[in-house]
Formats: structure tokens, sequence, C-alpha cells
């Protein structure tokens, strides 16, 4: 019976005007490697900082063992951490390094020297006593940090980021080293992460965040075959991220084709968010299992498998990984098993801003002006604006709109690509364009006045 | 851990009781009177003074030439300095910080005395000899600095895009050590302005600078006039600090 | 060739900045009191520096006695003032940090003669009775931040993970600044406190005008006043050139032991 080892309850921080932790709630079991997953600003980090006790919630609770930890010290806590930086003693030696925790607490030197060789074995650096720190290579600097945390045998042990300095091969040799740390000392891990593949070998649970809050919480497998929104859809592994149509429970329509599917409950007729693995698309030469046909655009070998970029007949691209490679130009059959068709609400099918009526004609949002038909309203009332995605215009020139913005997030859409634009401090706009932007370009908005619609 | 930047309460009070109070009070003393009240007769009088006006003056000038004589000597002896390939000791640079750190009195004193024995006669010429002996470290010692920390490949690459020596010298080497000039200038012409002892021993007295004016006032308890002085030589100061620095690396005192 | 022309400009160079001292040296051995006199090799000028046996010798080694006390009083103050003020301004963010940062630059900017007026100002201002304890005042007030400038370097070069992996594995912030922050900043300090021992000693200016009534002499001031009343106090000449081989020296072993931390760091 699992017990819970931490929870945190509405929990939420800011720092100065920007909100980095929203309402978060979670539990924590015992014994279970969970990791927090998401971008770099998405308040992974300074949730485990709260945790450890270098921050203080702004508002809710973090409790450990039923104990709420609200006003404790880091020094205080029964946690310990390590540092993505290692944050080694320069001018203390292994051995010291290590101990220093235990001596601090006035442990017995004979059980100082016990406890610090024995660790030393669990990370296998155990010629390194008297080595001086900075003679250590980054592998063998993490181990140490790890060491000198386990030493003092906390209740949880919170990574941040602790393998983002390694290169590639060291990283995924320590992920190994650290999955059977785990299995052996038998405590929580809680672990921080911006790799979504680090995050899928390791943990036991995902928490994926964005944008300071928790978009969904599971299993590995839960989360790569059943994202629930488009945000950790794309974000995890690889997608085909595509707009649909629920036509009724278990059958639903995209690229211009119906497929059945295993999902219900969302409503007949209603747009949804589509997500296949490119290794779920299927090649076939069985005329009765093609489900539609699509031209092959590109081919490239990655060594595991193929990877290819085609274009349906109905004029989507999608992405597809096989064990065999098929020729560019060549048209082929495809089909999808209703299984790996995941199905998501989609989270907006409009953009749908607060708005301000400032005379005739002439309404205020995201803090620009613009033109629309105001009729049955009047100067001062508060409205909503609703403006279609395809209705945005973006411009590259900053001096021809009435807005500027900058591209926060991209999404592709098979077809067409779905922006997140963010406007200053003032909101978030969405748009479909079939134009390529960069993430973090500066972008002008215009919206024809015909395409805003108001309602109270 | 943000309750650490309490700690440096007491240096603000410190340093407001120390340097902020001290140099309003020159202001303040320089716009009183004798009984207290408030004139500009301190300052009226400097500017009456055709004395005190051409003792400040031959003091600007005096630094100008001083400054623009180290920099003649001086950058070209740091370039060589700086140069792996005409110079290879270290010991070198050593020599020439060296005098930096011995009393700049008994330096002083030392080239005096050297002067009287050599029998040439104390005026103006000493005086910037000495001058320019007793400031080309502190000119040669940046310049130097910054010369052998640049980045070889900028002159490698306006090389390898056709300069010339020459024209990699002034077009590259030469602008990007400015900072070091700059705080060379700082570090030579400022002080140069500022000085009385040295020019009592060099000249022996027959020509007087401005800090001797400003030191001859204060001792005589003519405080306000003597204020009045020194509030003059700080905007000057301020003004050429205005133009050698934008940052704070004005004084790194990375003199070890 | 150039290379010869280049040594050539050094070396002239190097001759025409040590004459002076060679000078100074070369004189001090012999017993003349006039300066240029060669009367014979003698090593009394310095036995009377030591003993204090000619007329102006004890003064003058009481001068450099106080010029000494004054600056280790002064540069461990100092030191002192400084780390904490560099930790405290170390956290400080914007408009906070940066005037504290323009107060600190001000008197390494400031002429020593503004320095020693507008202290001197001060000290009337404040009835304070000038002497000993007003010059160290002063010496602390403009070595400080010498110290300032020498230790924040360390403490944003400091992992600013250290503080808190302390605090993680169970140091209280007393611990952890004292186990883990004061060695990191050892080095600073060192070079912050011998950089304000130099500043200190050979200052002249605020000395001069801090010093009061009562008769103090530094190094400096003595020297002013010798070379004012026309004679050069003979003893002044071994102690030149004593000061002049030990820094030699000094510098030397500093240098050589830099040489050799690089070359093992390579």
């Amino acid at each position: 019976m699992a017990k819970k080892i931490i929870e945190i309850k509405n929990v939420s921080k800011s720092f100065g005007d920007k909100d980095v932790l929203k309402d978060i709630n979670l539990y924590i079991n015992q014994g279970e490697f969970l990791t927090l997953l998401g971008p770099s600003g998405c308040g992974k980090t300074t949730l485990l900082r709260m945790i450890a006790g270098f921050l203080q919630p702004d508002s809710g609770s973090i409790l450990l063992d039923g104990k709420d930890l609200s006003g404790t010290s880091p020094y205080e806590r029964p946690l310990n951490t390590v540092f993505q930086r290692y944050a080694l003693f320069p001018h203390l030696d292994v051995y010291d390094n290590i101990a220093f925790g235990l001596k601090l607490k006035k442990v017995p030197q004979d059980e100082i020297d016990k406890r610090v060789r024995r660790v030393l074995k669990l990370v296998a650096m155990s010629d390194y006593e008297d080595r001086d720190v900075e003679t250590l290579s980054g592998g063998q600097q993490q181990r140490i940090a790890i060491a000198r945390a386990i030493v003092n045998q906390p209740k949880v042990l919170l990574l941040d980021e602790p393998l983002a300095a390694l290169d590639l091969k060291m990283r995924k040799d320590m992920q190994i080293e650290l999955k059977e740390m785990h299995k052996q000392l038998g405590i929580t891990f809680i672990y921080v992460t911006h790799d979504q593949e680090e995050a899928l070998t390791l943990s036991d649970t995902v928490v994926v965040m964005n944008e300071g809050r928790i978009q969904q919480i599971g299993t590995p497998t839960d989360i790569y075959n059943e994202p629930v929104n488009s945000f950790v859809a794309d974000f995890i592994g690889e997608s085909n991220i595509l707009n649909g149509t629920m036509i009724e429970d278990r059958r639903v329509s995209f690229i211009g084709h119906d497929f059945d599917c295993v999902d219900e409950g969302f409503g007949e007729n209603v747009p949804v968010d589509v997500v296949i693995r490119p290794e779920d698309i299927y090649f076939t030469n069985d005329p009765a299992r093609t489900q539609f046909t699509a031209k092959v655009k590109s081919c490239t070998f990655k060594g595991v498998h193929y990877e290819m970029f085609v274009d349906s007949d109905t004029g989507n691209e999608l992405m597809i990984q096989d064990y065999d490679p098929y020729p560019v130009d060549s048209i082929v059959n495809l089909y999808i098993e209703p299984d790996d068709i995941q199905v998501m609400k989609k989270e907006r099918i409009a953009n749908v801003l607060a708005a301000k009526v400032l005379g005739e004609g002439k309404i205020e949002m995201l803090g620009g002006e613009f033109e629309c038909p105001t009729d049955g309203f009047e100067e001062g009332d508060e409205v909503k604006a609703t403006v279609a995605f395809d209705k945005v215009e973006l411009l590259d020139n900053l001096e021809e709109g009435v807005l500027d913005g900058e591209v926060h997030f991209i999404l592709y859409k098979g077809d067409h690509y779905h922006l997140t634009i963010k406007v200053g401090d003032e909101g978030f706009l969405y748009v479909d364009t079939d134009d390529i932007w960069d993430k973090g370009d500066l972008v002008a908005v215009n919206i024809a006045p015909a395409d805003i619609k108001l309602s109270r | 851990m943000t309750k650490r930047s309490n700690w440096s309460i007491p240096y603000f009070i410190f340093l407001v009781l120390f340097v902020v109070l001290p140099l309003v009070l020159v202001v303040v003393y320089a716009f009183q009177d004798n009984e207290g009240g408030f004139t500009l007769q301190n300052i009226g009088k400097f500017f009456s003074d055709s004395d005190a006006i051409s003792t400040f003056a031959l003091s600007l000038e005096v630094a100008i030439e001083n400054t623009l004589i180290c920099i003649l000597l001086g950058y070209p002896a740091a370039y060589i300095l700086a140069d792996k390939q005409l110079n290879r000791s270290a010991v070198t640079i050593v020599l020439f910080i060296l005098p930096m750190w011995i009393n700049a009195l008994m330096r002083t004193l030392a080239t005096t005395e050297l002067f009287n024995m050599l029998g040439f006669t104390l005026g103006k010429g000493t005086l910037l000899f000495g001058m320019v002996y007793d400031y080309l470290p502190f000119m040669i010692y940046p310049i130097y600095n910054i010369l052998q920390k640049m980045d070889k490949s900028y002159a490698e690459a306006a090389g390898d895009l056709g300069a010339t020596p020459r024209q990699v010298f002034l077009k590259v080497t030469l602008p990007l050590s400015m900072p070091g000039i700059m705080s060379g200038i700082m570090m030579v012409f400022m002080p140069t302005v500022s000085t009385f002892a040295i020019s009592e021993f060099l000249t022996n007295n027959k020509i007087k600078l401005f800090g001797t004016i400003i030191q001859e006032n204060i001792n005589s308890s003519m405080w306000n006039y003597g204020s009045a002085l020194a509030l003059i030589m700080l905007i000057i100061i301020g003004i050429t600090s205005l133009f050698t620095s934008d940052d704070s690396n004005a004084a790194e005192g990375g003199l070890i | 060739m150039k290379k010869f022309f280049a040594k050539l400009y050094i070396w002239i160079l190097l001759v025409i900045l040590y004459a002076p001292l060679v000078f100074i040296a070369i004189f001090s051995f012999t017993e003349a009191k006039a300066l240029g006199n060669w009367t014979g090799f003698s090593p009394r000028l310095y036995q009377s520096l030591f003993t204090g046996g000619m007329q102006g010798g004890s003064a003058l080694m009481k001068a450099v006695q106080n010029t000494l006390v004054i600056a280790i009083i002064a540069a461990a103050v100092a030191t002192l003032l400084g780390t904490i003020a560099a930790i405290g301004i170390h956290n400080l963010r914007g408009r906070k940090k940066q005037a504290i940062m323009f107060m600190n630059n001000i008197p390494m900017i400031n002429p020593d003669i503004i320095i020693g007026v507008s202290l001197f100002l001060l000290f009337v201002f404040l009835h304070i009775g000038q002497g000993m304890l007003t010059v160290i005042l002063a010496h602390i007030s403009f070595c400080t931040p010498y110290v300032v400038l020498s230790v924040l370097p360390k403490l944003s070069q400091m992992n600013p993970n250290i503080y808190e992996a302390a605090l993680d594995l169970g140091a209280t912030p007393h611990q952890a600044l004292w186990k883990v922050m004061v060695p990191q900043l050892r080095p600073g300090m060192l070079s912050g406190f011998i950089l304000a021992f130099t500043m200190s000693l050979d200052d002249f200016a605020v000395t001069f005008f801090t010093r009061g009534t009562v008769g103090l002499e530094t190094l400096s001031t003595y020297i002013y006043a010798d070379a004012r009343k026309g004679g050069l106090t003979p003893e002044l000449r071994p102690l030149m050139t004593i000061i002049f081989v030990v820094i030699l020296i000094l510098l030397i072993i500093i240098n050589l032991r830099r040489s050799k931390t690089q070359a093992e760091v390579k």
C-alpha cells in the first residue's frame, strides 16, 4: 500500500509580476522515482527548491510525512539535494566533502568512516577518498555529489538536472546507474529534467509541467501513448499532431479520411486534436488494409530506423518511422491501428479575448486598438472578442501592425503551423498560418475588422 | 539568503560618514563665509585672482603634458613588454612595476637629489621629467595588462583579411587597447593635477601647482577658500572621469 | 633587428627609472652627510639607522614604526569591513547595488589631496581631535574599497549552489558561512589586505591633512618635512635602499610562485 511521503497542496509562487507556479497539487509515494519534466521556465526547478526549502511558497503548503514544512529551513529538513553544477566544496577533498553533513550532525568518527566508505563503494569511487575535487572529471564530480547527499540517509533525494552538464555517453551511463541506485537504496527520488527521453527512461511517474501548471501526471507509457493535450504530445517524443473532428464515439476524421479509434465521450462532430506517433503509421501492400495513400518526400537513415516525411493524398505532411526505407517520390499505402490514434480535447477553437469598447467601431484588446463592428455595444462596455485562428495576420515589419508580439510556441499540424504568440504581458494569441516562423521571432499583428466578433 | 544583503548596511553607513559627508562638507565650506552664511565670494576670489588662475592653468598644462609624454613613452614600452616575441622574460615587467610600490615621495626625493648632484637647475624641465619618472609605470602597467590579455585572433583575422602589420596595429590593436590607455590616463592625469608635495620637491618650491595652493590655504585656516579651490579641482576630476570611464573598471586594484 | 631596438628602448627606460634609486643605494654606503660626497665605504649609516644614533635617526625610526602600525591596523580593519561589505553587496540588486558601488569607487578615483581635505573638514565638523585615531580612520576609508573590489570577484566566481549545498547538508547559515564561504573568499581577502596595506604605506596627502598638530609623523610626512628643511636626513638613504631591496625580493618571489603554479596547472 503506497504511502504518500510528500504532498503538495495548492502551491503557488510569483516572482514580481511573473507567476511561476499556479496552484500546484501533487502527491509523491514513498520509494518512487518521480520526475518533474518540462521546458525551461515551466516552474519545475522552483517547485523542487521549495521542497528542498530554499524557497517558500506564496500560498499553499508542502507536507512531508504529514507534517507541514512551511517555515522550516533547508538544514532542518531530512531531504538532500544533488545540484546541477555539483556544488562540491573546492577547499575540501572527496572524503571531507562527503563527510560534511555527518560531521555537522556530530556523528562519531568511526561511524563516519564506515558510512563514507560504503557510499563511495556504491558510486564506484572507492579509491578517490583523498583526491582534490577539482581534479575530478564531470562524471566523477557528479557521483561524489550524489554520494555526499545520500550518505546522510535522507528520506527523499532531490536531483536538479544532475546530468545536464555531462556529454551524451556519460549521461546515458549515469542514467542506468541512477536507476540502479534508486533500486538499491529504496528511497524516494524526485528528479527534475527538461530531457523527455531521460524522464521516460528513469521514472516511475512523470509530471509534465508547462507555464507553471501541471499538464499531465502518469507513468512513462501513459504519457507517451496517451498525452492529454497537444503540449504534452509535442513535448514527449516525436508526434504527428493534426486537426480532426470527432464524428461520434470511436470514429474520428482527420487528414481528409475517417478512421476507427478507441476514444469516446467527446460528443458528435466536435473539433479535436489527434496525435499519431511516427512509428505507428504502417506501410502495406495489401489494398484491403490501406486507409490512405501518400507520396514520399524524404527518407533519412537514423541508425535504428528510417525517418520519412510523406505528403498524404489530402495534402497533409506526416512523419513516419519505419525499419524499412521507401524511395523518394514513390506512392505508398498506409494505415493506422485504432489503438494508436490518440484523440485529445482541443484547448480552444478560436481566440477569445477580453476587450473593451472605446467608441464607435473601436475596441481595445491585448493592449492595442482594433477596428471592428460595435453595433449593439456602447463605449466602456466590457466584451469578449472572438477571432478565428486563421484570421490573425502576422507581419515581419513591426511598424505595420497594431500590436507587437513574440513567437512563443510552434505546433506543426501537418498542413499548417499553429503558433502561440505572446503579446508582451497582455496575453496570448493563437494563429494558424502556412508561413514558417522561428521561436522567438518578433511579429506584428493585424486583424481585419470583419474578423472580430463581439459578444458579452 | 536575501537577508545577507543587510550586511552591506554597516558599510553603507561607513561610506556615507567617511566618503559622502566629507565631500558634502567641502561643498558647504566652499560656499560659506566666515560667519557661516552662504556666499559665492570664495569662488569669486578664485576667478579674480590671476595668480590662482595661472597656477590652475599651469597645473592643467603640466598634467596634460605629463600624460601625453607618459603615453608616448609608455605605450611602446607596454607593447614591447606584451609581445612574446620581443620579450620573453617575466622579470622585466616586474622591474617596471616595482617603482610603483616604493613610496612616491621617496622616489621623488631620490630623483631630486640626483638632479642636484648632476647640477641640473630645478625648474619646469625637472618638474616634468620628475613627473614622467614618477608616473610612467602607472601608464605602462594597464596598457601592458590589456595588450597581454588581448585575444591574438583579432590581429590574425585582420592579417588574414589583408592588413599590413602597421594597419593591424592602427586599426585593430590600438583601438582595442583603448581601455588600457584610458585606465592609464586616469591613473596619471588625475594625480598629477592634484599633486602638491612632488612639485615642491622637484622645483625647490619655485613652481607652485594647484595642489600646493589648496594645501597652503587649508594649513593657514583659510578653510573656505581652500574648500572652494578643492571643489574646483573636484569638478575637473569629475569631468575627466566621465570622459575616461563608463564602468567600474576605473580602478581594479589589480596590481598584484 | 626590431628586437634589438625594442630591447634597447626598454633598457634605456629601465636605466632612467632606476638611476635615482641606485644612486641613493650607492650613497647609503658612505658617511658623508651631504648627498653626493663619497667619503669612502662605510656602513655607519645603516648602523645609525637601527640604533637611532645620529641626529634624526630615532625620529625617523619612530616615523617608520608609525607608518607600519597604521598600515597594519588600517589594512586589518579594512579587510574585515570590506569582506562583510562585499558579501552584503553581492546580494544586492539594481539601484541599491549601483548606489553603493558608486560610493565605494569614489575614494579610488578621488585625488588624495581631496580625500585629505574632506576628511580634515569632517573631523573638524565632528570635533574629533586629530591624531593617530583620525589617521587610521582616514586610511580605513580609502583602503576598504580596494578590499571590496578584491573580494567581490571571488564571490561572483563562487558556485552559488555551494552555500545552498551546505545548508542542504544540515549547516545553519552561520556554519555555512564559516565552513564554506570564508575558505572560498580567503584568496580575495588576502590580496585585498595586501593591497590595502600597500595603499596605506604609500599614502602622504591623506595622512598630512588628518594627523593634526600632535607631532605624528609617518615616513611620508617625515620625508616631506625633512625636504622642506633643506637637508636630507642621511639615514634616509639606507632606509630607502632597504625598502627597495625588500620590495624587489617580495615581487620576485610572488612572480616566481605565480609562474610556478601556472606551470603546475599546465
